[in-house]
């Protein structure tokens, strides 16, 4: 089929289940999409090497359930890892909540036979992770379907942990809990996960079927789980409930069987769909910040929110500074809908002046192509875009994500002639 | 030729920054990415050819070129942000000043790369060098966040950024790990610290090779997490014997608790070595590699480990190896001559194994490549890279061997 539209010279869009957040997935009206959803066999297991080998439709949770018997699973868990496909979060180097210790996407593939937008074939990495030439997996995982697609991802499996202990902690204020996440950074602890939610969520989470016993008074919950060997579980769960008591706990519940931390998890990655409940329509925005800089930007994003009277519910990977502000609305309403807008680039902008990113792990898409020159200056951009004529040199595998176009054609120019010409970024 | 590169480059950088190498030849040590820039563009211009170089403990500076682009003036530690976890160096800035300054702020950078505590964080991501805790924390890839990169002809780029969750854009500063500097000079980083450990403990057994990588396995099978694993060969650890060393860090608790179950899964005669003793074994095994001219690393499993290093011992020598049995790469050290090393690249390449040169004399550089034997649609996608970064090309970097008959 690529040979085809390769032949034909026709725009084309990869597509897993598409649950991305950014628009990465979606087509203009001249794209072909390609669906990859029916490429969905687990190809092998390798339990002793902890490997697998996998098509880019198989479902994320789907590899975990298949190598549960081996003890093994596979870490990054987007929110969405019960729809979302892999070849989607090699695409978009997806995170998740348990990325806090185990790393994101591309710490866990190594090895990638890619389909380029000319029909041919290539082979990245390697099964141990030594490759045979530069980081070309590296480069690829994030690429957001621009540089072709992952026919077989190779994929490192992760050891289930001994021990879990999941702590709900609930605070006044949301500067509290963002100070206890502060704390238990700073206390060398590496939780498993650390994800915070206001209480604007906590709300929208216990009005809905994904309730899941958040106390619905508190300014913000944060959710630590703590993993490992029982011993150090064990000191690790004294120390982070002496700095949550310390920050401000009102009070700290912990799990006490698998259902009971199942349910608390569940409120946690059902939230978005917890929303529908507040407003029809809901942007999900994903930034990051350093984590020293959580509770002032928080405060600013609240702000924010206020000066265009807007409601706003945070929940998000506190451990990370990923934040992902939410909000609802009503786009019927194109006033409410300017504001929205608006009110979205200014959070992004604090973000950005606070040292931080306008995407940890939903991708840039086209949601986000507006934000890149706040991060990236003209040189950056161009560069990037000749990268992706390595790989596409007729721009059709997803066109129009990630880089403004404009930004395109200046890499041809060289900088030296760009300077002659008193147009040199430089 | 070179008095007119020395005028030109005394003229952009001023006379502090411009020296002559033993040869005569220009050394230009600028302390900016700017100034960088202006070599890199000029050069660019004029076709001259440069050599990039760290501090010269790791790679030899011997590369032909018209002048050397040094990284020593850009050594400053910018900013550590321990609450953040992340720190920005310069590319000049050694592992071992970083980690000592890192140490006194309460953090680490949980790298151990073979070498001198002198090597430059520039010559660790060019290298994609890592050492015994890539098992715990991941090879050097995993460390970095985001950084300052200058092509070859000029053009300065950021890639990532500096927090540690980051998908804005593609991922450039991967191509420089384990670029030796054919995609660009790196000049600044921002990398992924950790907190110092409360606890850490170091214990080693000695005995038979296959009595060790039985044990090291029993310690994969039981889950345990530490936070490097060696295998030395008896030449590298200085010792008569193989040598397994495990590393664990974290609370006491949980240190004290994987320290018993290793001595319960993993039979082997273990001694636990005091703090002091500790640091000297690992520092000794990571500057043992250099006590040959050239290492290699291969990209292995543990179960094929045993085979590759009776293969090395064959046809090179078993003198310099250091192999991770619970990750995927094992690293050779020694001397040999390029016909042998083809020998082996083959060979391994034949067992679905890659051979990486990091390190050797550039006429082995030269004539045996950095990698070889590159997968289908590899090679055409590496020299197109390589002429978006570094069109010309203007850096002397033998990222694959010359053509031989």
């Amino acid at each position: 089929m690529i040979r085809v539209l390769a032949a034909e010279g026709l725009p084309w869009v990869a597509r897993g289940a598409g649950t991305g957040l950014s628009g990465g997935a979606l087509a203009e009206a001249d794209s072909i999409l390609v669906v990859l959803t029916r490429m969905n066999r687990i190809v092998s297991v390798h339990p002793a090497r902890r490997r697998a080998v996998v098509e880019p439709g198989v479902v994320n949770a789907r590899l975990s359930e298949a190598v549960l018997p081996f003890g093994l699973h596979y870490a990054p868990d987007p929110s969405s890892q019960s729809a979302c496909t892999l070849g989607g979060n090699v695409a978009e180097n997806a995170g998740g909540p348990h990325c806090l210790k185990y790393g994101v996407t591309t710490n866990h593939v190594v090895e990638l036979e890619v389909l380029l937008p000319d029909g041919s074939i290539a082979r990245l990495g390697s099964p141990h992770g030594e490759g045979w030439g530069p980081d070309l997996v590296g480069l690829f995982v994030g690429s957001e379907g621009m540089f072709g697609i992952a026919l077989t991802i190779t994929l490192r499996l992760t050891p289930l942990p001994a021990e879990i202990r999941t702590l709900l902690a609930d605070f006044e204020t949301v500067r509290a809990a963002s100070e206890a996440v502060s704390a238990i950074i700073a206390a060398g602890i590496v939780p498993a996960a650390l994800e915070m939610m206001d209480q604007a969520c906590i709300v929208a989470v216990e009005s809905s079927i994904y309730a899941a016993g958040y106390p619905v008074d508190a300014g913000a919950v944060l959710l630590v789980e703590l993993d490992g060997g029982a011993a150090a579980v064990g000191a690790e769960s004294i120390a982070v409930q002496a700095l949550l008591m310390a920050s401000g706990a009102r009070s700290i519940r912990a799990a006490s069987t698998p259902d009971d931390r199942a349910r608390l998890w569940q409120g946690r990655k059902k939230a978005f769909g917890a929303m529908g409940r507040i407003a029809p329509d809901l942007v999900v925005q994903d930034a990051v910040v350093p984590r020293s800089a959580l509770p002032d930007v928080l405060e600013q994003i609240l702000a924010i929110g206020r000066s265009h009277r807007l409601t706003l519910a945070n929940v998000f990977h506190a451990g990370d500074g990923n934040l992902h502000p939410n909000i609802c609305y009503d786009s019927r309403d194109p006033d409410l809908t300017r504001r929205v807008h608006q009110a979205a680039r200014e959070i992004m902008a604090v973000c950005v002046a606070a040292g931080g990113s306008i995407t940890g792990e939903h991708g840039v898409g086209s949601d986000k192509l507006d934000y890149m020159p706040m991060i990236f200056d003209a040189d950056s951009l161009a560069a990037m875009c000749a990268v992706r004529r390595v790989f596409d040199p007729s721009q059709r595998a997803n066109p129009g994500k990630v880089i403004p176009l404009h930004h395109c054609n200046e890499w041809r120019r060289g900088p030296l002639a760009a300077a002659r010409s008193g147009g040199s970024p430089r | 030729m070179s008095e007119a590169i020395l005028m030109r480059l005394r003229h952009a950088l001023g006379e502090a920054a411009v020296e002559q190498d033993r040869e005569g030849r220009p050394r230009a040590i600028p302390d900016s990415a700017e100034a960088v820039a202006q070599v890199c563009g000029l050069a660019h211009e004029q076709g001259w050819r440069v050599r990039i170089e760290g501090h010269g403990t790791w790679m030899p500076t011997d590369a032909p070129a018209d002048l050397a682009l040094s990284t020593r003036g850009l050594s400053r530690v910018v900013d550590v942000a321990p609450a953040d976890r992340v720190a920005t160096v310069e590319a000049g800035v050694s592992i071992g000043v970083l980690q000592r300054e890192l140490t006194a702020q309460g953090a680490w950078l949980a790298l151990d790369p073979p070498g001198r505590p002198e090597r430059s964080i520039g010559s660790i991501v060019a290298t994609g060098t890592a050492g015994p805790l890539r098992h715990g924390f991941g090879p050097m890839r995993d460390h970095i966040l985001g950084g300052t990169i200058v092509t070859g002809d000029g053009r300065t780029i950021k890639a990532g950024g500096h927090v540690v969750k980051n998908v804005a854009g593609y991922d450039l500063t991967k191509l420089q790990v384990g670029g030796f500097g054919a995609f660009g000079v790196v000049t600044q980083l921002h990398l992924r610290l950790r907190a110092t450990p409360a606890a850490s403990a170091t214990l080693v057994a000695r005995g038979e090779r296959d009595v060790l990588t039985h044990a090291a396995r029993a310690l994969v099978d039981q889950r345990l997490a530490p936070s490097a694993m060696e295998l030395f060969s008896p030449a590298l650890a200085g010792e008569a014997e193989w040598v397994l060393a495990v590393a664990f860090s974290g609370t006491d608790a949980g240190v004290a608790d994987d320290i018993a179950q290793v001595y319960l899964d993993a039979p082997a005669s273990w001694t636990r070595l005091p703090p002091d003793r500790a640091t000297a074994f690992w520092n000794a095994t990571a500057r043992a590699a250099l006590s040959g001219e050239i290492s290699f690393r291969l990209g292995v499993f543990a179960d094929g480990q045993d085979e590759i290093i009776d293969l090395l011992a064959e046809h090179l020598d078993t003198g310099l190896v250091s192999a991770g049995p619970g990750g995927g790469s094992l690293r050779w050290s020694g001397d040999a001559v390029v016909e042998k090393l083809r020998i082996l690249r083959h060979l391994a390449a034949e067992r679905e194994i890659p051979l990486t040169l990091e390190r050797a004399p550039w006429p082995v550089r030269h004539a045996f490549g950095h990698y070889g034997a590159y997968r289908e649609g590899v090679g055409a996608l590496v020299s197109k890279l390589r002429s978006t970064f570094d069109p010309d090309p203007t850096f002397a970097v033998a990222l694959e061997g010359a053509k031989h008959g």
